[in-house]
């Protein structure tokens, strides 16, 4: 078996498992949740084996240009994917709560098929300015920090679902249907905050690598390269997050918010700089 | 009276979580200007982009320089005062819970925990002082005893550290900005081109025009490009460096030391980066070249232009070179000039050197060699400052580890005399993560059950 029919299985394993959330949150059925996390799971370990698979592959090729696969569009959506997959599972064994996963798994999913369908997945040996074991150190901490942002962005669109409707029946009374298969607004709001706790100090040591690196390649740890700046931006975003958890008022509904614009910003500062303006990270292009 | 309560406006108002919730998001909101119009280029090129009057309004917000304008210089320094005073107001009573803690739990404090548990047992003070003083020890951590009239007081802490790891985080971005500031004004970020076999001890600086002297000198010994095999990915670019003082190395290790991309050169505080590279001079040829008709051959060494005279009459030159023509690496664009008859132009492979034999011309060309000097482009900088800012860096990470993860968990056990028996009440806090320490303490509760029931 090669590494990319390894990706085609657990494409289909995150498809299939969305599709069961899916079938879990209109059936109310806990088999079905139990198939859905199952089959995610099942997605995971074929996800890692196929990202080892591929890493060994990279060493068969002639010419010694073997590397972690971390160095292009294709190999980071394709890592992405599987770190939204650890935080879920790490945030699963947590709460238990299986709803979050219908509001997880998407991100994997459509990270996977966009990947294999649009992106370029040819082996590359490395540019010289990408051979450095900071690579390795600084792609790791930013994804792991990208998906827990994920997480939390995914468990804060669930709060303001379930505060939405909460507010429009009557006072008191609980939510009904689909939405009471979601964890209390006061677990979303503790996972989302939690996420953002593990995420943060990951992309603070994300950015830290990041500027280890460029001081070892180019003498400059911080040069206001539109891709640092929007790390940074993303930075103060959750760290205005975590101040914000202090006050009152700025904790439920505006924290989920803040949640939601972190991760769009998270998201712009991974794909959008590349693709719309120019810098540094070349592997967009 | 009303200069004072100004004073306290102000000092309230750097203090104030929404004044760092409100610096943060601006913060985040201005940054994005730098990312969207691009910084430090001339005003030629933003005048291509914008017209005359938007390019004077951007000018005048300073938004082609704006990380250090001086109102984002402003928002920082707001940042900062606010981190500090933050910190001034609420550090004392941090300090003071952990090291001077409530050794003695009244009434009024066992109300404030949100974990308490109570028993009421048969057995003396005494017993139960030091079962319970072994328990805690065990399961916990080993307590205080205080002693106030005829109760008995323990008190137990674990992670009282962990309550440091906020002002850690906060220290750490001073720190990072001081070390930033160190390495501007007493560091610089130059440049230099070094031709092969020449050295220089001058290099520029970005933006200035009088050289720096370095105060030793730098010789760019040999510069090579190395591709993948078949393909035009460079695979690295490779200096040679000698540093030299009165002319001489200065040691065997910083001789021909190689330079490339990721692996810089640092001498006296100064590092050189491999940054760029390019030709410099003519390139000088070796052909060989073998008369068809005679099968005499001879070797020639000319540059790009130069007309030699061919055995035989005739002259030929190099009118053209590239170091890769498509895939089949360096090639020549040769042109024969024969005594009689027309001029001919074609091109010669190095790596095929059989290849022009199928020509069928009067000379059979092959290209043996050709040398190109090159000069390296390096990035030179000097920056004291770099290690204050790692040294912040590593205690963000580190500070914020602790102040997320970690926390400061307290137990108070109290034993009084009521009547015959004795009272026992048990209690416990935690500064952060409340659900965890909730477990730990259910968990705790029943292993004080079985204690004082054996």
């Amino acid at each position: 078996m090669t590494s990319s029919q390894l990706f085609n299985i657990v494409t289909v394993s995150y498809f299939s498992s969305m599709v069961l959330f899916v079938v879990y949150l209109a059936t109310r059925s806990k088999g079905v949740s139990l198939g859905a996390n199952i089959v995610a799971y099942i997605g995971f370990l074929a996800h890692t084996a196929a990202i080892g698979l591929r890493w060994y592959e990279s060493y068969q090729l002639p010419g010694n240009v073997g590397h972690a696969p971390l160095s292009n569009l294709y190999e980071s959506v394709v890592f992405f994917a599987w770190t939204i997959l650890l935080i879920y599972i790490l945030l699963d064994f947590k709460y238990k709560q299986r709803a979050v996963g219908a509001f997880v798994i998407p991100f994997a999913f459509f990270a996977m098929i966009w990947a294999q369908l649009q992106l370029n997945s040819a082996m590359e040996p490395l540019v010289p300015a990408l051979q450095s074991n900071w690579l390795t150190y600084h792609v790791i901490t930013c994804f792991l920090g990208y998906a827990a942002f994920a997480v939390a962005c995914g468990v804060s669109i669930m709060y303001l679902i379930k505060v939405g409707k909460e507010e429009q029946s009557s006072e008191g009374s609980p939510v009904g249907g689909i939405l009471s298969l979601f964890p209390s607004t006061r677990i979303l709001d503790d996972i989302n905050y939690k996420a953002i706790m593990i995420g943060f100090p990951l992309l603070t040591l994300g950015i830290v690598t990041g500027a280890a690196w460029a001081n070892y390649a180019w003498g400059t740890y911080w040069s206001w390269d539109p891709k640092e700046t929007w790390s940074l931006i993303v930075w103060f975003i959750y760290a205005a997050f975590l101040h914000a958890r202090f006050t009152r008022g700025w904790v439920g509904r505006r924290a989920a918010w803040l949640s939601i614009i972190g991760f769009a910003a998270t998201i712009f500062c991974y794909l959008g700089v590349n693709l719309v303006l120019s810098g540094l990270h070349s592997y967009g292009g | 009276m009303k200069k004072r309560s100004l004073a306290t406006a102000t000092w309230d108002f750097f203090c104030s979580l929404k004044l760092t919730i409100a610096t943060l998001i601006l913060l985040a909101i201005t940054s994005i200007i730098g990312t969207v119009i691009q910084q430090n280029k001339s005003p030629e090129e933003y005048l291509q982009v914008y017209s005359e009057s938007t390019y004077q309004i951007l000018d005048a917000l300073k938004f082609f320089d704006m990380y250090h304008s001086w109102w984002f210089l402003s928002l920082l320094g707001i940042f900062s005062l606010n981190l500090i005073s933050c910190s001034v107001k609420r550090f004392p009573r941090v300090w003071k819970t952990v090291h001077e803690p409530v050794l003695v739990a009244d009434d009024s404090l066992f109300r404030t925990l949100s974990n308490v548990d109570e028993h009421l047992v048969s057995g003396s003070m005494d017993d139960l002082e030091g079962r319970l003083g072994t328990f805690l020890s065990e399961s916990f951590a080993a307590p205080v005893v205080t002693r106030v009239g005829e109760t008995v007081h323990l008190f137990a802490q674990k992670g009282r550290y962990a309550r440091f790891g906020v002002y850690v985080t906060h220290l750490s971005i001073l720190i990072i900005f001081a070390g930033a500031i160190i390495g501007s004004l007493f560091g610089y970020k130059a440049y230099v081109n070094i031709e092969e076999g020449k050295a220089t001890d001058k290099v520029w600086p970005r933006g200035g025009e009088t050289p720096i002297e370095l105060g030793f000198s730098v010789r760019c010994d040999e510069f090579s490009v190395s591709y993948y095999d078949g393909t035009e990915r460079p695979r690295e670019f490779k200096s040679l460096l000698t540093v030299l003082e009165g002319g001489k190395p200065v040691s065997e290790a910083l001789t021909e030391r190689p330079v490339i991309v990721n692996s810089p050169l640092t001498y006296k505080g100064i590092t050189f980066y491999q940054s760029s590279y390019g030709p410099t001079g003519q390139p000088v040829f070796t052909f060989k070249v073998s008369n068809r008709a005679s099968g005499e051959t001879a070797e020639f060494k000319v540059k790009q232009g130069q007309s030699l005279d061919l055995p035989g009459g005739g002259t030929f030159r190099v009118a053209d070179f590239t170091p890769s023509f498509q895939t089949f690496g360096p090639a020549a664009r040769i042109e024969v000039f024969p005594a009689s008859g027309e001029r001919r132009s074609f091109v010669v492979l190095q790596a095929h050197p059989e290849f022009d034999a199928q020509r069928g011309g009067d000379y059979i060309f092959s290209m043996v060699d050709y040398k190109q000097r090159y000069y390296t482009g390096l990035q030179v900088a000097k920056d004291p400052g770099v290690w204050v800012v790692w040294l912040g860096c590593a205690m963000m990470v580190i500070g914020s580890m602790v102040a997320f993860f970690m926390s400061h968990r307290r137990i108070w056990v109290t034993l009084q005399p009521v009547g015959k028996k004795t009272g026992i009440k048990l209690g416990g806090t935690a500064h952060r993560n409340q659900p965890a320490f909730e477990i730990f303490f259910d968990e705790l509760k029943k292993k004080l059950k079985t204690e004082i029931a054996s």
